[in-house]
């Protein structure tokens, strides 16, 4: 394999590692802010243990999120360096800015939040926990506003050629309101918040199921269950407007997102399929004109297909573009079924009384991470072959003083490390989450609760 | 040319990344420090407490790296490609390290288990320290330059980082956090804990003088660039001194017990250290040991005046509430360290 494999990989490898933890951090320290604001708001000691239980995991959670960060940062140096010259210009202010503006913020109020409980009044901790939250969303919006810029780059030129071409940045604001970063933030902002609000959902359900700390677990859940609905509802938008700015800026990538080949042709939507590379043409269950439909209003509107564009300006891995699209899809549909449902329930008072409904809640918490890392598997493979759209390829990034074995070298450490990482984060969540909220005596084996329970139907499991 | 103050956009941003990166040489230098010295401490209280005292502030010092690494890229794009992928192997190894570290602290206290424990206390102290010597080997390796070609790339071979003054540099960094560490851990400890940190202030701060002593001999008699620009401007001679007055006055305070004026003492001999440096190295930010003419300086090297204009309001805006939040994170966790339920 080639240094530009191999270097693809290992930076696709290392930011879906590292973005399993962030959207963990916003959407977590989102519901945080609301259980710790109802604390507040109520002096409820039940919201207080609430708030202190899930600090625990978000300090987990976010000390893996630090340390698997900073990776892609050196990154751009060691492995893309001609990327870092090119791009540095432009990309270098939103990079400092996230550093200055968000990673400083959270990770100096995180000290207060983790530590602080004694230390100062409860309102200066709720600022504190205010603060950690908006930080790790002011860390998204730069580095979202950065990759959107190479999605569709506006507020540039470009000086010098070949090697040592670069892009000089003419207007600032041009650069941070490119036209898809605002939709984009966004998209990911929900993404986020759905992907805490189902840790916490969750974790809920599985004390709902092991009868344990009731009081506690129907709290939160509902709590989370409000975050989690208005959040798929709103992704519904958030996703489609994000789309539409594909369809406009970047049509090869809509091309490949639908599996659309013929030239100019009305465009078909697909609820699953398969794209035959070599034939050119996708296979599988599809509304007619239904990409036409949602993107022009007209189901006979032509839409660019792939066809319309050389080979090599196209993305490569078409299939890959195409099916982490539609699972994406899929699953935030299935989401939106999940939690109106399960509101829907809880307007009847019967919310807890399904079993399996808390046993597919529990499971739950992997859904929106799939759909989280499809979805931007989707939008990077969907740039390909550029690393700047239009401007700069991926394989004229690379470094030239890196070869083939140094990228298999770390490649090789960064797969041993982030397994054994994973395999401790995994354990040791597990082993917070069964240890359950502490002190939490008042909330623990309340006997009004117990009964109800068993009233219900709840059969203790262990 | 665009100036502010009479400096050029250029000059201006060489010292906003030589600040950010004092700043994160004095503040992650004393966790880095406190934790290349952990596995003297014995008792699992005292390994607690130790790690308690950087508890709230490590990850905060930790970004001041993150910040100075964005700073360069955004400044000095060439001279962040450049030097990034010339050291390859040592910033993975780096990575690697770093990623190490900041889960042993966060693992550790996670289990009662005395191997566990151990485990994570081997870890972090290891880790700690070899990030201070990494620091080290690659700013030693900046001071005495690199291979580069016309474009800016590297030609050495993949060992070509551990030369013996890069090394140096190394042991240097790491001896001086060592004791910024201690002075550090010193503020925050009582009683037994305390006495035998007061012990180490003294060995850490004797094995510091003797590093920079043979590391200023080094540099004298062997490279000779990096002794231009003192040499030809008497008046810098004041730094130099200074910095010698420095270190002496961290003794005086640690005989005085005044250990918060020896932390400040500490502090300033690290950034004087680096003002040496840059000093030394300016216009220059990679000295090609190929031909003068393939040098990276704060010119050839540097974003556009537009560029750093940006960069330059985004810091003016930035690095006084950064200092404001440091301060009150640092203030909130003054005074000696208390265990309790939230506690590593």
């Amino acid at each position: 394999m080639d240094v530009e494999i191999l270097s693809r990989i290992q930076f696709a490898f290392t930011i879906s590692f590292h973005y399993i933890y962030p959207p963990l951090s916003i959407g977590l320290g989102l519901v945080m802010v609301a259980m710790e604001g109802l604390y507040l708001k109520t002096g409820n000691k039940l919201y207080e243990n609430m708030t202190k239980f899930y600090t625990r995991i978000f300090a987990l959670i976010f000390g893996i999120g630090v340390a698997t960060g900073i990776v892609m940062e050196f990154e751009f140096g060691t492995n893309w360096a001609t990327y870092s010259k090119y791009v540095g210009d432009v990309f270098g202010s939103a990079l400092a800015a996230e550093g200055i503006f968000a990673f400083a913020l959270e990770s100096g109020f995180l000290g207060v939040l983790l530590f602080g409980w004694n230390k100062v009044s409860p309102k200066v901790h709720f600022f504190s926990t205010l603060m950690v939250t908006l930080g790790s969303m002011f860390s998204a919006i730069w580095i979202v506003v950065a990759n959107s810029w190479q999605q569709t780059p506006t507020g540039y030129r470009i000086e010098g050629q070949g090697l040592n071409a670069r892009a000089i940045i003419t207007d600032f604001w041009a650069m941070v309101f490119n036209p898809s970063s605002v939709e984009r933030i966004i998209h990911v902002w929900i993404g986020a918040f759905i992907a805490g609000a189902f840790l916490v959902l969750s974790i809920s359900a599985y004390y709902i199921l092991r009868k344990k700390y009731l009081e506690f677990a129907f709290s939160s859940f509902k709590i989370a269950l409000i975050i989690a609905t208005i959040s798929s509802l709103a992704q519904l938008v958030a996703g489609h407007a994000s789309a539409d700015v594909v369809a406009e800026y970047q049509p090869t990538k809509l091309a490949a997102l639908e599996g659309h080949f013929e030239k100019d042709a009305p465009a078909d939507m697909y609820l699953f399929g398969f794209i035959d590379t070599k034939e050119g043409k996708t296979i599988g269950l599809k509304v007619p004109g239904g990409l036409s439909f949602l993107t022009h209003g007209d189901f006979s509107a032509p839409v660019k297909g792939l066809n319309n564009f050389k080979k090599e300006d196209r993305p490569g891995a078409l299939n890959i573009v195409f099916q982490s699209y539609h699972i994406m899809i899929s699953i935030g549909m299935f989401m939106i079924a999940l939690t109106v449902f399960a509101c829907w329930l809880w307007y009847k008072n019967t919310l807890f009384e399904k079993r399996w409904l808390m046993n597919v809640f529990m499971w739950s918490v992997l859904l929106p991470q799939i759909a989280n890392q499809a979805g931007w598997f989707a939008a990077e493979t969907g740039r390909q072959p550029w690393v700047v759209y239009k401007l700069l390829r991926t394989s004229q990034a690379l470094s030239q003083a890196v070869t083939a074995n140094q990228v298999i070298f770390s490649l090789i450490l960064f797969t041993v490390v982030y397994v054994l990482l994973f395999a401790l984060f995994i354990y040791l969540l597990n082993k917070k989450i069964k240890h359950g909220p502490t002190n939490g005596e008042d909330i623990d084996h309340s006997p009004q609760l117990k009964s109800m329970a068993n009233e219900i139907g709840y059969s203790s499991t262990h | 040319m665009d100036t502010f103050l009479g400096l050029d956009y250029q000059t201006l941003w060489f010292l906003v990344v030589g600040g950010v990166f004092t700043g994160y040489a004095i503040l992650d230098g004393f966790d880095l420090g406190a934790g290349a010295l952990h596995l003297f401490f014995n008792k699992e209280t005292s390994r607690r407490i130790a790690l308690n005292a950087i508890g709230p502030v490590w990850d905060g010092n930790e970004v001041w790296l993150v910040i100075g690494g964005g700073a360069l890229f955004a400044g000095f794009p060439a001279v962040y490609a450049a030097v990034f992928s010339a050291f390859y192997i040592p910033f993975m190894l780096f990575l690697t390290v770093l990623i190490f570290r900041a889960i042993s602290i966060e693992f550790r206290s996670k289990e009662q288990m005395p191997w566990w424990r151990a485990m994570w206390d081997v870890c972090y102290c290891l880790s700690s320290a070899t990030i201070a010597f990494l620091l080290g080997v690659v700013l030693g390796n900046l001071l005495l330059g690199i291979p580069l070609d016309a474009n800016g790339n590297f030609t050495g071979t993949l060992l070509y980082f551990l030369n013996p003054y890069s090394v140096m540099v190394g042991i240097t960094t790491l001896s001086l956090f060592m004791m910024h560490g201690a002075i550090y851990l010193v503020m925050k400890t009582e009683d037994r804990l305390y006495a035998k940190l007061t012990i180490m202030v003294r060995n850490t701060t004797i094995f510091f003088s003797i590093s920079v002593l043979l590391l200023s001999f080094y540099t004298l008699l062997y490279i000779p660039h990096l002794t231009n620009a003192i040499r030809n401007n008497n008046w810098m001679f004041f730094i130099p001194v200074a910095m010698v007055f420095a270190i002496a006055n961290i003794t005086r305070m640690v005989a005085k017990r005044q250990y918060r004026y020896a932390f400040i003492s500490s502090s300033v001999t690290v950034s004087l250290l680096l003002i040496i440096v840059a000093v030394e190295l300016y216009p220059n930010m990679v000295i090609s040991t190929i031909s003068a003419q393939n040098n990276l300086t704060v010119y050839n090297s540097s974003a556009s005046n537009k560029s750093l204009g940006i960069l330059l309001t985004v810091a003016a805006i930035g690095v006084p509430l950064v200092i404001a939040y440091t301060t009150f994170v640092f203030w909130t966790f003054k005074g000696k360290v208390k265990l309790d339920d939230m506690s590593y």
